[in-house]
């Protein structure tokens, strides 16, 4: 088997990407999927290194990214549904209650 | 081989993941970030998780990504009225941020330096529910508990009157 030094790149870069989305995009849906590219970066790394281990502590934490990814899906898209509701608008730069 | 499927489902993964960040539409995007978790799945599949690689394929897939496309079809932001993208100094400091953070990844992959392990089925169900339900039982039962109170916290969010 590979060793896990290319997976961690790909990791690193998904991860870059994600980042890029989330800054660089006004479009809240969009800012959401970034997010869950950012988590699947995260993801590869953890299954790298850990079938590079021998130990399915990997896997088992690649798990929990998952279920949290899950949960953070259904309650974000709740919020931006509620938001849409009041406001009509899907452009983070207008959502800006909360901003002091 | 190894190598060659890492280069293929790599690349496919990558390149799906700036579709999905430069898209001007939202279904665009949700489209391109189905075809990045295929490939990040057969990346799992290829590193013998070949649990987590049907996981991800269920889960995400399955079900993230359709609770994405519900909801762009339920707000259904016409074409003219998506927000617009301009390009400011702050953007561009935060892409330059970015790629600095990949580049500081690519240093310390480099210095990836850990002894193999000897098991080589590390990631196969059994392996995994193994450890599931003995060493990380707790971790497994409090899970439950995030997914309740995220279905809660959904509904008392998303619905007009409580």
């Amino acid at each position: 088997m590979m060793e896990p030094t290319a997976y961690l790149l790909l990791s690193g870069i998904l991860f870059g990407i994600g980042v890029v989305g989330v800054v660089a995009r006004k479009n809240v849906l969009i800012i959401l999927m970034s997010v869950e590219i950012m988590l699947n970066g995260v993801n590869v790394a953890f299954i790298a290194v850990g079938s590079h281990l021998g130990d399915p502590t990997g896997s088992i934490f690649a798990f929990m990214v998952m279920t949290v990814a899950a949960a953070e899906a259904a309650v974000g898209l709740a919020i931006l549904i509620a938001i849409f509701r009041l406001k009509e608008t899907i452009d983070i730069t207008e959502l800006s209650v909360l901003k002091w | 081989m190894e190598l060659i499927l890492f280069i293929l489902f790599g690349a496919i993964a990558v390149g799906g993941a700036i579709m999905v960040v430069t898209r001007r539409h939202p279904m665009a995007s949700a489209l391109y970030l189905i075809l990045t978790l295929f490939a990040v799945a057969a990346l799992f599949a290829l590193r013998q998780a070949h649990f987590l690689a049907a996981i991800q394929v269920i889960v995400y897939a399955g079900a993230v990504v359709v609770l994405f496309i519900f909801v762009i079809m339920l707000v259904n932001v016409p074409e003219n009225k998506l927000p617009m993208e301009r390009v400011t100094g702050m953007r561009l400091l935060g892409v330059v941020a970015a790629g600095l953070l990949i580049l500081e990844s690519a240093v310390l992959a480099r210095k990836f330096a850990m002894p193999a392990g000897s098991t080589a089925d590390a990631g196969s169900v059994q392996a995994v529910g193994r450890a599931l339900f003995t060493d990380y039982l707790l971790a497994f039962e409090i899970t439950s508990v995030l997914l309740l109170s995220a279905v809660i916290g959904a509904i008392a969010l998303a619905k007009k009157k409580i």
